[in-house]
Order: C-alpha cells, then sequence, then structure tokens
C-alpha cells in the first residue's frame, strides 16, 4: 500500500482515521459532543490538568507499570523473548483506570458532577467508580439484572467505592440494554453528567480521548524496553475487542514502521456467524453506536451476535482507529480462540506466577506462537492489559477439570 | 413534492397528523391492518419504520418494537415490499425513519431509487447528521424525495438555520430532549421553542416525542403544522390489541 501511517492525522477534525470514525448520532447529542470536544482540546493542555493526572497515574494508579521479561515461558517456548507491559498490576487491575482517570478529571474540569456508564462484567464499572471517587464526582453505573447476580463481586465493589448501581430489567437485562439505558439516562440530563465510554469506540471525540489517555501505556512501554535492551521490541502483542489497551500500546509505535504489531482478537469457539467477536478478521464497514468502523453484520446491516470466553472482548464493533490500521496494513489481526486463551491462562500463570485476564491471555496465546516462529534473538512485547482474579471462579468451574483442578 | 402536500392539506386543517408504526411488529399482516386503520382514521402522513436493533434516538417502547419485529426476522427486504404494497393502497405520503447502517449497507444510491421507485416521499434518520450524509442528501435530492431534519430544544439557531439547508418537506421538531416515549410537559417553554423553530425555518413544523392526547394536539395548533403520535399508539396496540391504533388516532383530532 502506497499510503502510511504518517499521511493520517489521527483523527483529522472531524473525528475521522481515514474513512473510519466521524459522529453519527442524533442532532442534540452532537451538541453535547462538541462541547466535550472543545473542552477536552483545551483541557488537555491545560497544565493544571496534566499534572493532575501524571500526579494521579502515579501515586494513584501505581504507574509507571514495570515491563517484566517472562523467561520461564519464553524458555520453555524455546523461541523468541517474550516481555510483559504489566497493565494488570495496576490499581483496580487493569489498564481500565488509565482513561477512566482522564475521563473523570475531564469532567471535573468541565464542572460536570456524575459520571454514568453501563458495564456488562462490571470491570468497566469498577474502575469508573474508583475514577469519580479519587475525582470527586458522582457515579451511576447501569448494569443488566443477569449479569448483577452473575458479577456479584464488581456490584459489591462499586456499591462500596460509593456508585449506585441501578439494575436495568428490561429487554436481555444484560449489557446491550444497561448501554440503552445509560444512554437515555445521559440524554436526559447532558449538562450535569458526562457519559464514560469504556473504549475508543463511539462517536468523537471518544476514540481520541481514550486512546489520548491510554498512550501513557505505550510511552512508558517504549521508555523502558529501551532501557532493559538497548533496543524497541520487534513485535508489539494486544488483545482485541473495542481496543483501547492494544490503541495505548500501539499508538506510541506506529510510525517506527519496523516492528511488527499484532492486535489479537477473539475466535471464541469458531469462525461460524455468532461464535466469535474478531470484527476486524471478519466483519465488513458499518455505523454503529455512533461511529464508522468494521463491524460483524449480517447482509442487512443489521449486527450479529457475538461471543468470546473473554467478556471484555465480546463485542461486534471494534475502534476506528483499528480500521484504519488494518486497512493500511500497519497492524496484523490475528486471532485466538478460547481454548488458546485458556491454555495461555494456565500457562503464565504456572510458568511465570502471573495470572492473567482471560481477555490478556488472548495475547499471550498468541505471543507464544510468534514467539516459535520468530524464533531466539527475537523480541516480543505484549501488553498484559489486566490481572485474572476476576476470573477464577468461572475458569475453575468451566475448565477446571480439564487442567487437574 | 412532499411541501406541497402539506400546505395544501393545511388549507383544511388546522393541524395535521403523522402517525409511526415499526413494520414487522407486531408482525406484517397487524402492521397492514394499524396502517389501514390509521388512514381511515384521517392521519395526514405516516412514518414507517425499518427496525433495527441499536435505536440510539428510540426510548424503550419503540426498541422493544424494534427488537421484536428483527426476531420475527423483520428485514429491509420485506420492509420494502411492505411499503410498497402500503404506499400502492394507501392515498397518504409515508416516511421512512431508520438508521444509517440500514441504508449504508443496502447502498445509499440504491436505497433512495428504490424509495422513489415505491412511491416513499422522504426519511428521516436520526443517527445521519447531514454532515456525514453528502452522498445521501445528494442521492434524496436526486430522486426528489425529502430527507428530513430534526431540532431539539438544544439546537443552535446557526445549527437550526443549517438543518433546514439541508432539509426538504418539513423539519422534525422533538419537544424535549431525550429519547422518544417519554413524558412531555406542554408547556410555554415549548410555545417559546417552537417559535425560534419558526423563526429558523420556512419549512413546516412537526413536533414529536410525546404527544398523547387531545390536549396536546390541541396546545400545538398554531404552533406547528404537524403533530407526531409515535410511542402511544405502540403501547396502545400492545395493551389493548390492533383495533385500538384507529380508536385513540379518531379521539386525538
Amino acid at each position: 500500500m502506497s499510503e502510511t501511517i504518517s499521511d493520517y492525522k489521527l483523527p483529522d477534525s472531524k473525528g475521522y482515521f481515514g474513512n473510519y470514525g466521524g459522529s453519527f448520532v442524533p442532532p442534540e447529542l452532537q451538541d453535547v459532543l462538541d462541547e466535550i470536544t472543545e473542552s477536552y482540546l483545551a483541557i488537555r493542555q491545560d497544565e493544571s490538568f496534566i499534572q493532575e493526572l501524571a500526579m494521579l497515574n502515579r501515586h494513584f494508579t501505581g504507574r509507571p507499570s514495570p515491563i517484566f521479561h517472562a523467561k520461564n515461558l519464553s524458555e520453555k517456548i524455546g523461541g523468541a523473548d517474550i516481555y510483559l507491559k504489566r497493565e494488570d498490576l495496576n490499581h483496580t487491575g487493569a489498564h481500565k483506570i488509565n482513561h477512566c482517570l482522564g475521563e473523570a478529571l475531564l469532567a471535573k474540569k468541565m464542572g460536570k458532577k456524575k459520571l454514568i456508564a453501563e458495564t456488562g462484567a462490571g470491570q468497566h464499572g469498577v474502575a469508573l467508580a474508583t475514577a469519580a471517587t479519587i475525582v470527586g464526582l458522582e457515579c451511576d453505573i447501569y448494569m443488566g439484572v443477569i449479569d448483577i447476580k452473575k458479577e456479584h463481586p464488581n456490584v459489591i465493589r462499586m456499591k462500596i467505592l460509593g456508585a449506585n448501581v441501578i439494575p436495568v430489567d428490561r429487554g436481555t437485562q444484560t449489557l446491550k440494554d444497561a448501554v440503552d439505558a445509560a444512554f437515555e439516562a445521559y440524554l436526559e440530563d447532558p449538562v450535569t453528567q458526562l457519559y464514560a465510554i469504556g473504549s475508543v469506540v463511539g462517536p468523537h471525540p471518544f476514540p481520541m480521548m481514550v486512546r489520548d489517555f491510554q498512550k501513557v501505556v505505550g510511552i512508558e512501554a517504549e521508555q523502558q524496553f529501551l532501557e532493559m535492551t538497548g533496543k524497541d521490541p520487534d513485535n508489539l502483542v494486544a488483545c482485541v475487542g473495542g481496543g483501547s489497551n492494544a490503541m495505548g500500546l500501539f499508538s506510541a509505535f506506529l510510525e517506527k514502521t519496523d516492528i511488527n504489531i499484532y492486535g489479537v482478537e477473539p475466535a471464541g469457539k469458531g469462525f461460524k456467524d455468532g461464535e466469535h467477536a474478531a470484527t476486524l478478521s471478519f466483519g465488513k464497514p458499518g455505523t454503529l453506536h455512533g461511529f464508522h468502523s468494521y463491524l460483524l453484520q449480517d447482509e442487512a446491516g443489521e449486527p450479529l451476535p457475538v461471543y468470546s470466553v473473554a467478556s471484555g472482548l465480546d463485542y461486534p464493533g471494534v475502534g476506528p482507529q483499528h480500521s484504519l490500521l488494518k486497512d493500511l496494513g500497519r497492524v496484523n489481526y490475528v486471532t485466538a480462540n478460547d481454548k488458546e486463551a485458556i491454555d495461555a491462562f494456565f500457562g503464565l500463570s504456572r510458568s511465570d506466577g502471573i495470572i492473567p485476564a482471560i481477555e490478556s491471555a488472548h495475547a499471550v496465546a498468541f505471543a507464544a506462537k510468534l514467539a516459535k516462529k520468530e524464533g531466539k534473538g527475537k523480541t516480543i512485547l505484549v501488553n498484559l492489559s489486566g490481572r485474572g482474579d476476576k476470573d477464577i471462579d468461572f475458569v475453575i468451574d468451566t475448565y477446571g477439570k480439564e487442567y487437574g483442578l | 413534492m412532499l411541501e406541497n402536500y402539506i400546505s395544501e392539506r393545511l388549507k383544511k386543517k388546522d393541524i395535521l397528523l403523522m402517525t409511526h408504526i415499526v413494520m414487522g411488529y407486531p408482525n406484517f399482516d397487524d402492521s397492514m391492518a394499524i396502517v389501514e386503520q390509521m388512514v381511515e382514521a384521517g392521519v395526514d402522513l405516516m412514518e414507517l419504520q425499518i427496525p433495527f436493533s441499536e435505536p440510539m434516538a428510540d426510548g424503550p417502547v419503540i426498541l422493544g418494537a424494534n427488537q421484536k419485529a428483527l426476531d420475527r426476522g423483520a428485514r429491509v427486504e420485506r420492509c420494502f415490499e411492505f411499503a410498497e404494497e402500503a404506499a400502492a393502497r394507501f392515498d397518504i405520503p409515508f416516511l421512512f425513519m431508520t438508521y444509517y447502517n440500514i441504508l449504508f449497507k443496502y447502498g445509499v444510491e440504491k436505497f433512495a431509487a428504490r424509495m422513489a421507485r415505491i412511491g416513499i416521499k422522504g426519511a428521516i434518520v436520526p443517527d445521519l447528521p447531514p454532515e456525514e450524509g453528502k452522498d445521501y442528501l445528494a442521492a434524496m435530492e436526486r430522486e426528489g424525495l425529502a430527507p428530513i431534519h430534526i431540532f431539539s430544544p438544544t439546537t443552535t439557531d446557526r445549527r437550526m438555520a443549517f438543518l433546514s439547508s439541508q432539509t426538504r418537506g418539513f423539519v422534525y421538531c422533538m419537544a424535549r430532549k431525550g429519547v422518544t416515549g417519554k413524558e412531555t410537559s406542554f408547556s410555554s417553554d415549548l410555545g417559546d421553542y417552537l417559535a425560534r423553530c419558526r423563526k429558523m425555518t420556512e419549512l413546516p413544523l412537526a413536533v414529536g416525542f410525546g404527544v398523547k392526547d387531545r390536549s396536546d394536539v390541541e396546545f400545538l395548533k398554531g404552533k406547528a403544522d404537524i403533530a407526531v403520535v409515535g410511542s402511544q399508539t405502540i403501547r396502545l396496540v400492545d395493551e389493548e390489541g390492533i383495533m385500538a391504533a384507529g380508536r385513540f388516532i379518531k379521539k386525538l383530532m
């Protein structure tokens, strides 16, 4: 392809990453989004905002998160050296806190009183409730009643943190209806509330904003890796659902074109419709939730059902910047299935004493394959986006026997 | 042209009535029966919604109807067939209401051409602002169709003027913020807002979001040209069956 990444503003003033992104929303919401964009562009240059966010990142979240050379895993595979960017060590246990703090601080500076969001498994909800508390905002989290029953510990966490968990009892009573309910509540009062989107998705400016807040991961990693090894990594690997952790790591390295970058999508149970959530691998361009991007959809444009063992990855869309990076060939989008992810979950736990989130285990699974192919002397940096504490009951109940438990 | 129809009609009535159905809800036969009753009851225009699972401007009532229609297999092709039959049978203008991905996937130009061919007069696509919809606007213009845009109480004067310049037929004014199907207070604030809409466009004004009884319609007389009834008929059909739609419309006029 003749066009390269440096030919693009990411994004342009209308929120486009090439053909993707934009703002496909009803007019009243556009007014609100324009206000958020304008505020964000001003506030992100404000020295007090920059300082405050840096302070929170350092003293509250525990940044910079270390890079760990997973020697045992690397030796077991017998190929390239695998390094892990330890986002699992962040306060609240995943990369999500990075953009939640950014959004919370932005809301505060904009004079908003409340953060509002939906949550499925509760990870985004917990991170947002945490960020709201430290910044001093109220927080309403919408959650389907089925998810509330399933994800009891996270519901309790959010409540202990002082958030209002609002049960959504209509429709599927899961994430999809929680999104609708949160969105409705937001439209009723966009003046005192800010809707905090949980990934690099949604209408402009969210894909840009969430990416900017996550970019700290890539910026740190570049420096740390250089200090550790004297070089850049040869390969980057991250899992992609909506794509926030991947965007965070990748965006610091996009213009270094000799680095190979891999985004790992969930192949679930297989490649049939409804069995996976590998949007970039099998989707076509479409418009959903206010932005244009690759989308898993049927012939008539209806979003398809999606599935992954990792609830943080099962989304039929994907961040618009990923769609551009795919078209440009700058990032290779590959897949790992449920089985491979669970293997990697136990594999990393037992080789290096790190229990990864099932989402992040998809990245580890692909990195292991890549390590074999790349061979000795090469390096792979994986974004270990979250820890697996949240997954242990599910994994034991569902897969324990196979792994001798 | 839709504007001519509306102005002719307004010579005989103080205010026109536009209703809304979700095609395929509760099923296609019932949808047609509801259209028939509404036309007989005297509605002047009708929105036919092509179901989409993520209708971001709609509240729980219409969203639920979308979902159930989809679960029963209502897809765009069948909706076109339904609309073609309705437009042939009934002598009022029909408009499509749907979300952008439906048009995008079908092909915006093909979509507009087929609308024109089967006699649909215009479309409301709430998640497609004019800035994002240049191809759509060009195709609608070419086919002589009316793209309808939406004003809300938070829309600035400048934005209203711009939206108006990109609209044909009439402007759809949301009576309040938020999604469809919630309470609206028909108050003096609404009167002021509609006066502002009137100032910013020469097109007829349709007012939706929360119209549910005769006094609401009465309130709008003189302030707007078209009263839009959406969620309330779906609620009634759910509670009292399809025959309730026609009775309800008759009571509004």
